[in-house]
């Protein structure tokens, strides 16, 4: 029972991870905190669902969704993070939640605002490990965001393209001075993002088998929380975050209840900023004015 | 006045409070993305006052209020050794923590809801939120926003040339919550239900794109903020399902055009600098 319930929470975790991740990427680097991310999320599952129901086959749908949320990104980007360069630091966030209820409206007023089912893709195949049960659709989407990380991580790491996000992500100046063309890397790293949170958003759609057009707000906050809790900026710490995030929010729901979740979640987070403000894994803060 | 206007305007009087409520903190740099727990806890302190106790209303509602403002300055004072977006998102998860904590109270209806007896009526929601702005405009005037000013702009500078920073900062929070507190205790006796779901956090971050789009620099900017965004998607009514995809539209271009929100300190300075060359 114990055992079943942290594996349904690692697998829900594996969903707050990559969107966690893509809201660290825009932070870490940007400095700017994406709202329109669970928008992009919420996408992802709709889009797909929307045209899988037009015919079209599971992985052309999923891709047309991918391609669709990264063009949205760029308008995000040209939109509401460009112009608004050497502001208040809060003033991209409100154009970026302007996205957020653009694209639920779109949504809505395209598929109506009741929840929908979205087709089994593998129906009913599980894994029978012990006495635990797990669903295929669900190791897989584990496995993928698991890989992809680890493959973000690797290209941040190790490729010229990671040293330059790094260096924008240290200083947006000396990066400027190194010569990196930060008007081509800004709009790569919104469409890296856009399709990290659409991905989530495609996998959580296909894991759980449902979408609607407000999907994305409370899986998105969540991920925010994920992604402090890891700490901002750092890849495996949002890793980290996700899969806490997401079996606190099981563990509560079986041994507590389910309306105690926000207790439990938003108490961790409030928690770990209290104690531990860089999150678990991220480095302390080059020290703020004050 | 019609009933559907009366609505209107009441809706109004309470986005004009709680974008008073984020002002405050916001004119020190502090961005508070979880008023709505602060109104949660006005909302439920004044009704349980008024539903258990037999308090009346007058005595109520600032005692609410004021448990706000007070859970605002005893939270403030850990909350506020972050700074900038770990801030926001501590105050985010705050905001979230008490809309759940009340909705698993069980002496106060949880997930059911909290009926109110005693009622408030509409004038009295208004002669409400034109204190509350009569306040802050007040408090505009006073040395004390000078010195909220001056920590947001530079708080090493600030502190250096003796402006009490952290002081300013808790001071700041803590009368945001307790106006936030203000306005869901009214909140609470105007519609005679509270349901915890009510408080959260779209409730909280809407409150701050009225400020953010009215523009801080001005006290003027919320009220600007707030009237906008509860009377246009009301104009737009008209096109039914797409008003709040237009509205969207809107505020993302009109963002783009104008990052530093509606009301700014320039276009006042053009005001003053045109009203004696007219006269002359």
């Amino acid at each position: 029972m114990v055992a079943q319930q942290i594996v349904n929470g690692l697998m829900l975790g594996a969903i707050y991870m990559l969107v966690a991740v893509a809201f660290t990427l825009a932070i870490g680097v940007l400095n700017f905190l994406n709202f329109s991310l669970p928008g992009l999320f919420m996408a992802g599952g709709m889009l797909a669902f929307g045209l899988m129901k037009a015919g079209w086959p599971f992985l052309l749908a999923a891709a047309g969704a991918l391609a669709a949320a990264a063009f949205i990104s760029l308008l995000v980007e040209r939109f509401a993070y460009r112009p608004m360069q050497g502001g208040d630091p809060e003033v991209p966030l409100v154009s970026s939640l302007g996205f957020l209820v653009l694209l639920e409206n779109l949504m809505l007023v395209q598929f109506g605002s009741d929840q929908q089912a979205f087709p089994a893709l593998l129906p009913d195949l599980n894994l029978r490990l012990g006495g635990l049960v797990i669903g295929y659709a669900q190791l897989a989407s584990l496995l993928l965001s698991l890989g992809l990380v680890a493959v973000l991580s690797f290209v941040l790491a190790k490729t010229a393209a990671g040293r330059r996000i790094r260096t924008v992500a240290e200083s947006r100046e000396t990066a400027l001075l190194m010569g990196i063309d930060i008007a081509r890397l800004v709009p790569q790293l919104f469409v890296a993002s856009a399709a990290l949170a659409a991905l989530a958003g495609i996998l959580f759609a296909v894991n759980y088998q449902q979408v609607s057009p407000f999907m994305g707000e409370g899986v998105g906050f969540k991920g925010v929380a994920a992604m402090i809790v890891g700490g901002m900026g750092s890849i495996w710490g949002a890793v980290l975050g996700g899969l806490l995030i997401g079996l606190a929010e099981v563990v509560s729901i079986s041994f507590i209840g389910a309306d105690v979740v926000n207790i439990t979640v938003y108490g961790l987070l409030l928690l770990i900023l209290i104690v531990r403000p860089q999150g678990l894994m991220g480095r302390a803060p080059s020290r703020e004015k004050l | 006045m019609s009933g559907y206007l009366t609505g209107v305007l009441v809706v109004l009087a309470f986005n004009v409070m709680a974008a008073y409520a984020v002002y405050l903190p916001l004119a020190a740099g502090q961005l508070n993305l979880g008023i709505a727990g602060f109104m949660a806890i006005g909302a439920y302190g004044s009704a349980f006052l008024t539903n258990e106790y037999m308090w009346p209303m007058w005595a109520a509602i600032p005692a609410g209020a004021l448990a706000a403002g007070l859970t605002g300055f005893l939270i403030g004072l850990p909350v506020l050794r972050t700074h900038g977006i770990y801030f926001a998102m501590a105050t985010f998860a705050l905001g979230q923590v008490i809309s759940a904590v009340f909705l698993n109270l069980e002496v106060v209806g949880g997930a059911a809801g909290y009926p109110v007896t005693d009622y408030a009526g509409p004038n009295v929601v208004f002669a409400a939120a034109a204190g509350v702005v009569l306040l802050m405009l007040y408090i505009s005037r006073t040395r004390f926003a000078l010195e909220l000013t001056a920590v947001k702009s530079d708080a090493t500078v600030a502190d250096l040339l003796g402006v009490p920073v952290r002081g300013m900062k808790v001071a700041a929070f803590a009368l945001g919550a307790m106006v936030a507190g203000f306005g869901g205790a009214l909140y609470a006796h105007h519609y005679n239900f509270v349901e915890a779901q009510h408080f959260n956090v779209l409730l909280s971050v809407f409150t701050v794109l009225y400020v953010l789009f009215g523009g801080t620099q001005t006290v003027w900017g919320p009220l600007v903020g707030a009237a906008f965004f509860t009377l246009v998607p009301e104009l737009l009514r008209a096109s039914d399902q797409w008003r709040y995809a237009l509205f969207a539209v809107f505020i993302i271009v009109f963002m783009a055009i104008r990052p530093q929100g509606l009301v700014t300190a320039a276009l006042f300075r053009l005001f003053r600098r045109r009203a004696p060359e007219a006269s002359s």
